[in-house]
């Protein structure tokens, strides 16, 4: 007989979250979380914050930096193809 | 937008704007990188100089092997190495965090939410304005700690993977998974608290 697999309270739930989304959750795991999320309102939200977090952060673009850092490695650049 | 090679071709013809491009693309990812195995923000900006002038001097020498972006965090990682064994600075190569990623105070005693979380579609300003979620989650991916802050910009800012990202950290890919997850929550729980009272 194969035991039933325990079921997930959201406290536990949030914690196999990230390893779900890269689907790297062990099938028990994976399965036991679904059943959960399939029931669970507040924890569908998480799981969707958590989606959102990480799809935003794939459209942080480069960050502004100053011209003097720009312009200090531009200026090396330069030197570089005048010396050689 | 012109991609990493072509620009690097372009380089290499003498082409200053195009590796400005680079520069732009890339530098602040450099530091926060360096930032994980050196002692301050200042020798992080050294090794990330350092990573720019090594690429100026062998970017005839990139054979193509690999991306352009695995080559120049790969010239970084080295270089911050090297840099962080001179300075005797011990890198976090643990979670070193353990504990509920999400405050116990938000469950009732069975754990169960008490305070369950909202759809960021649901609040005002996500509705207001697209750039709104993506700047609140760069506000919060830059105010995490290390190792948190070089898993995250290198797994989901760059898009690396988890063995990309083990490599370049020299960590086992079950703990760049580990600080993923509680990199990942934080920042999800900063957003979550920017977005609070914008609830519609």
């Amino acid at each position: 007989m194969r035991l039933m697999p325990s079921p997930l309270a959201c406290r536990d739930a949030v914690e196999l979250v990230s390893d779900y989304l890269d689907g790297t959750l062990s099938r028990r795991d994976r399965r036991r979380l679904e059943k959960h999320l399939a029931a669970c309102d507040g924890c569908q939200a998480y799981l969707e914050q958590v989606r959102a977090t990480v799809a935003a952060s794939g459209r942080v673009g480069p960050e502004d930096l100053s011209d003097d850092v720009v312009e200090g490695l531009v200026n090396l650049f330069r030197q570089y193809r005048s010396d050689n | 937008m012109v991609d990493d090679a072509e620009l690097l071709g372009q380089m290499l013809g003498g082409d200053e704007a195009a590796f400005s491009e680079l520069v732009h693309r890339y530098h602040a990812t450099l530091v926060k990188i360096a930032g994980y195995y050196v002692k301050s923000y200042a020798s992080a900006e050294d090794v990330a100089q350092d990573t720019w002038i090594a690429v100026i001097r062998g970017a005839e020498k990139f054979e193509g092997r690999s991306s352009f972006k695995t080559w120049l965090l790969r010239i970084c990682t080295n270089r911050a190495r090297t840099l962080g064994v001179k300075e005797h600075r011990t890198v976090p190569t643990n979670p070193m965090e353990s504990g509920p990623t999400v405050a116990a105070s938000r469950f009732d005693q069975g754990g169960t939410w008490s305070d369950p979380p909202v759809l960021f579609t649901d609040t005002v300003d996500a509705r207001l304005d697209n750039s709104f979620l993506v700047n609140a989650v760069r506000n919060a991916i830059a105010s995490l700690g290390e190792p948190q802050l070089a898993v995250v910009t290198l797994r989901d800012v760059e898009g690396l993977s988890t063995e990309e990202v083990a490599t370049l950290l020299g960590l086992s890919e079950a703990n760049v998974r580990v600080i993923l997850h509680r990199g990942r929550a934080k920042v999800r729980g900063i957003v979550e608290s920017a977005m609070k009272g914008t609830k519609i």
